[in-house]
């Protein structure tokens, strides 16, 4: 066996042993969808490994045969000369064959990956440069909220993603819940899925919008229903007033160094639209689009230098002293 | 005509062999010095350009794809700013795709159609030395707007909104729009120059089921590129127009579409890959032939495969736009349309298994490039199968699975084919050998370090890696496999390295070629390697699909033509039956002078609408020049 063919192999062993770790894996699906993309992809992946290997073993029996030897090159033999016509021939039928088959097999995976429920819980996400903005809908306006860069759905329950663009087009993708769809500037797409498991699932922008495309991520995550209605009464309120003295402090830094031109936190006078809404910034996983976690020391690096660490983003870099540095950071940390 | 003007007409037939050489050799050579080099006409001086300049980009554009994998090698590298990442990558596919992989399959064809059919140019020569012109313009316009920081940063795809002037405030996209101009006309020229040559120049005898397999696959693909370059440059013109004049083709907010632009650019761009890949297709069997010591078996298949091929190639473009809200019993048609060109494509590879099968096969460095390529090219389709299915899109589209696929497909289908055709034919352009031990070199390093490059993609993709981005986070666990690919990368870049050793050492050192080194069958091995001036010093009459084979030292030939001036003959489309003695255009300046001219026009239209106007005079001014009454003796009788 040539050592391609081994190194080959080997990778594909370890396929499904790397690919799993990862909470942004294809190949790790929590979510009916991204089963069913699996179970397609598997169904044309042995197809294909069994018609490579074929061609492969014909090709190689082909050239160690011996024949031909001291011929001219126009003697040939007529009989083979038909024989191999009928026999391209067939494998050509074969190859339609196989494709029609796998055409329906695709038809087959893409109408149950496009069932519509409609029952499903909706929420709309529109992308901006780089970052997604998420709107919780319901029936009345009061249960209608906005974050951003995380999203929350209950296990078990259809969800479905109503997809726009402020500026140029994104794509919304997480791997572990289903395939990606576009955000498109100027129409609404939409994606169904309905998740499996608990667990938080990264989602990353697929689409190149610019230059922090690379930085454009988010998180999915699936709770229990029980915890999901928890957690979205929690968000639609207000944020808390701030008790401490430095969150005090921090909240007056806010308002008063700029801060709140951009960004919004429902239930005080910050109320930009530019950047993200920081309502329950203290409750979700990362910041920056899923950049950095949210943890104190992340917070403080992020406002400190938002160029350095996601060059060309909106956010400018503010003169600050450490000391208002930290009372910023807790302000937001306990914006829970 | 006076008994005067018909004693002077001197023909072929009355000349002795060394005399009608010296003779013709000195009305179609190029003129000597540096103008008489920039007047040239010749194909096989142009086309060797072409050729040259082809690889440079190929080189240039290689040593990009060594940066982007310096720097995805290891998580959060530095290397690059993400304003640098984006013009490089912008810059590698825009390269390889235009100034690299449709050139230098059409440098090929303009050095070798014109051979294989037994002419003595190519029709249009000076269109021709105009098209060479445009495309050099053209490549260094896009390389020297990079090295001044104003390279392109929208992807080779330029999608709008990304490309609008709103979110692409400088110069960029406009320079990638007016590089793809320059490519297109370059491009069109070309394939109307190869059709009018195939359909029209063939020698007597070689009637359509005689014509070798590599000129009909570059006469498919000259066919395709007219009818697909068209639709980008309407969308390059538009989106030049909505930066330029503020037309509203892509903006939304005042009735614009940005999807149109995606389907503009992929109609385009789907028989694209086919514009490459066809002519290595021809390559492919051309070798095989020579190499399995017999003819292809199944001709009339492989032949009707890449007109099918051509074809279906227009009907799959919407499967680049599966991830955009498509009804979905429309996507599911493309499904299929796309997966059937899996047939066309099969049936070729089976033909040329099936000759290896039967035949006696040579291991000749061409014959390994094209067993690499088959094994590779194999993997891409399959892939291809893949990607064509929507479910199966919608999680690897955009990412790195799609950019193993892409690259099993152009690398494996066209550049493998590609350099088996360097060391095929360059005994035939250069007069020398290319050294058989570096040779081996090349291939197994191309084929190793292709495959650690590109194998591990697909599973970067399937892991969640999308495309384009200019870092990832250490937690995603994609460093291993970017540190091998890179590895691999590298590998494969040296291959190049080899080859281009090669080609300087044995240029100088190499042994010298006989006319048919390979003992191949085609019209191309019957004359001199380098060939004269005139190509051929009489034109032969072809009696059998693999003319030196059949007829061997005694090919037949046409008497008759002028040996006075330069003069084609012009056969019937069908059967190639003689039809006319036809003069050929001289040398000259003016393709060159309408070339600078149509550049400062381009250039000039990307800042102010007002060089069409100012731009237009130089233009024409050149062109009547060029087609300027020459008071040649067709002209007077």
């Amino acid at each position: 066996m040539p050592a391609w063919v081994r190194s080959g192999l080997l990778l594909l062993v370890a396929l499904p042993l790397v690919a799993c770790t990862g909470s942004q894996s294809a190949l790790d699906p929590q979510a009916l969808q991204s089963e069913q993309i699996r179970h397609t992809f598997i169904i044309f992946l042995g197809v294909s490994g069994i018609v490579w290997s074929c061609v492969i073993v014909v090709l190689g029996v082909g050239l160690l045969r011996r024949t031909r030897i001291g011929q001219a090159p126009l003697e040939l033999r007529l009989p083979f000369e038909a024989r191999a016509g009928r026999v391209i021939l067939g494998l050509g039928a074969t190859t339609t064959l196989i494709v029609l088959v796998l055409s329906f097999v695709s038809y087959a995976g893409q109408r149950s990956l496009f069932a519509k429920d409609p029952d499903a819980l909706t929420l709309k996400i529109i992308g901006h440069q780089w970052w997604w903005e998420v709107r919780y809908k319901a029936d009345s306006p009061h249960n209608s909220f906005t974050t951003a860069n995380e999203i929350r759905i209950p296990v078990g329950k259809p969800v479905k993603v109503e997809l726009e663009s402020a500026d140029v087009i994104h794509s919304f993708w997480v791997p572990s819940l289903t395939g990606k769809m576009d955000l498109i500037t100027g129409q609404t797409n939409e994606i169904q899925f309905t998740a499996r498991n608990p667990g938080i699932y990264r989602g990353q922008c697929a689409e190149f919008c610019g230059l922090q495309h690379a930085h454009m991520a988010f998180a999915a995550i699936a709770l229990r229903p029980d915890e999901f209605e928890r957690w979205r009464e929690h968000e639609n309120q207000s944020a808390v007033n701030p008790t401490a003295p430095l969150a005090k402090q921090g909240e007056e830094l806010f308002r008063g160094r700029g801060c709140a031109l951009c960004h919004t936190i429902r239930g005080t006078l910050a109320g930009g639209q530019l950047g993200p809404d920081l309502t329950h910034i203290g409750s979700r996983t990362t910041i920056a689009a899923g950049t950095l976690p949210r943890t104190p020391a992340a917070l403080g690096a992020w406002i400190a230098d938002p160029q350095h660490i996601k060059p060309g983003n909106l956010m400018p870099r503010m003169p600050l002293q450490s000391g208002e540095l930290i009372a910023i950071i807790q302000y937001l940390e306990q914006l829970k | 005509m006076s008994m005067a003007a018909e004693q002077r007409d001197v023909r072929d037939d009355a000349l002795h062999g060394l005399q009608l050489a010296a003779r013709l050799e000195s009305i179609w050579r190029t003129p000597p010095g540096l103008t008489g080099a920039l007047m040239s006409v010749d194909h096989k001086v142009i086309g060797r350009r072409y050729i040259v300049t082809a690889f440079t980009f190929l080189v240039l554009g290689g040593l990009l794809a060594i940066l982007m994998r310096i720097q995805l090698s290891g998580a959060e590298n530095r290397l690059l700013s993400p304003d640098l990442y984006n013009q490089v990558f912008t810059m590698h596919g825009s390269t390889m795709m235009f100034l690299f992989a449709v050139p230098v399959m059409e440098a090929f064809a303009v050095y070798l159609v014109p051979l294989m059919v037994g002419t003595r140019n190519i029709a249009f020569p000076r269109l021709n030395a105009f098209s060479y012109w445009m495309f050099l313009f053209g490549g260094c316009f896009l390389w020297i707007s990079f090295l001044f920081n104003v390279g392109p940063d929208v992807g080779w795809f330029a999608y709008t909104p990304l490309s609008s002037l709103q979110f692409n405030p400088s110069k960029r996209a406009d320079v990638w729009a007016q590089m793809i101009t320059f490519t297109e006309v370059a491009a069109l020229a070309v394939a109307v120059e190869i059709i009018v040559t195939v359909f029209k120049q063939r020698a007597p005898g070689m009637t359509l089921d005689r014509i070798p397999l590599f000129v009909w696959s570059m006469l498919v693909t000259a066919f395709l590129v007219m009818f697909a370059m068209p639709s980008i440059m309407v969308a390059s013109t538009t989106l030049i127009l909505d930066r330029l004049v503020s037309t509203r083709f892509y903006d939304p907010s005042s009735g614009g579409n940005v999807l149109l632009w995606q389907h503009l650019f992929w109609f385009f761009g789907h028989p694209e890959v086919y514009i490459i890949f066809i002519p290595a297709t021809g390559m492919v069997s051309m070798i095989l032939a020579t190499f399995a010591r017999r003819p292809v078996i199944g001709y009339p298949v492989i032949v009707l495969s890449l007109i099918a091929t051509g074809f279906l190639s227009f009907g799959l473009w919407v499967h680049h736009m599966f991830v955009t809200g498509l009804p979905h019993l429309a996507a599911g048609l493309f499904t299929a349309s796309s997966m059937l060109i899996a047939v066309p494509s099969g049936l070729q590879i089976f033909c040329w298994i099936a000759t290896l099968w039967d035949g006696r096969p040579v291991y000749r460095t061409p014959l390994l490039f094209v067993l690499g390529f088959i094994v590779i090219f194999v993997i891409g389709g399959l892939s291809g199968v893949m990607v064509a299915s929507v479910p199966i899109d919608t999680q690897v589209h955009d990412t790195y699975f799609v950019v193993a696929h892409f690259h099993y497909v152009l690398i494996g289908g066209a550049v493998f084919p590609l350099v088996g055709a360097v060391y095929y034919w360059f005994p035939k352009i250069c007069g020398r050998m290319l050294s058989e031990r570096l040779g081996r070199w090349n291939f197994w390093l191309a084929f190793f370090g292709f495959n650690i490059a590109f194998f591990p993609m697909h599973i970067l993709g399937l892991m969640g890696m999308p495309r384009r981005v200019y870092t990832y986070t250490l937690e995603m666990g994609w460093e291993r496999l970017n540190l091998l690919s890179s590895v691999g990368a590298v590998m494969f870049a040296l291959s190049f390295a080899v080859l281009l050793a090669n080609a300087i050492y044995s240029l100088r050192k190499g042994t010298p070629a006989n006319d048919n080194p390979w003992d191949a069958s085609t019209l191309e091995w019957a004359t001199a390697s380098p060939p004269p001036p005139q190509n051929f010093d009489r034109i032969p009459i072809v009696t059998h699909r693999e003319p030196l084979w059949a007829d061997g030292d005694t090919l037949p030939v046409v008497a008759g033509l002028s040996a006075e001036r330069r003069e084609v003959l012009l056969t019937s489309l069908a059967e190639a039956e003689p039809q006319i003695r036809e003069a050929s255009p001289e040398p000259s300046i003016w393709p060159l002078l309408t070339a600078i001219a149509t550049t400062i026009f381009f250039i000039g239209s990307i800042f102010t609408p007002w060089a069409v106007l100012w731009g237009t005079p130089p233009m024409a001014i050149t062109l009547i020049g060029w087609f300027w009454p020459t008071g040649s003796k067709e002209d007077e009788e």
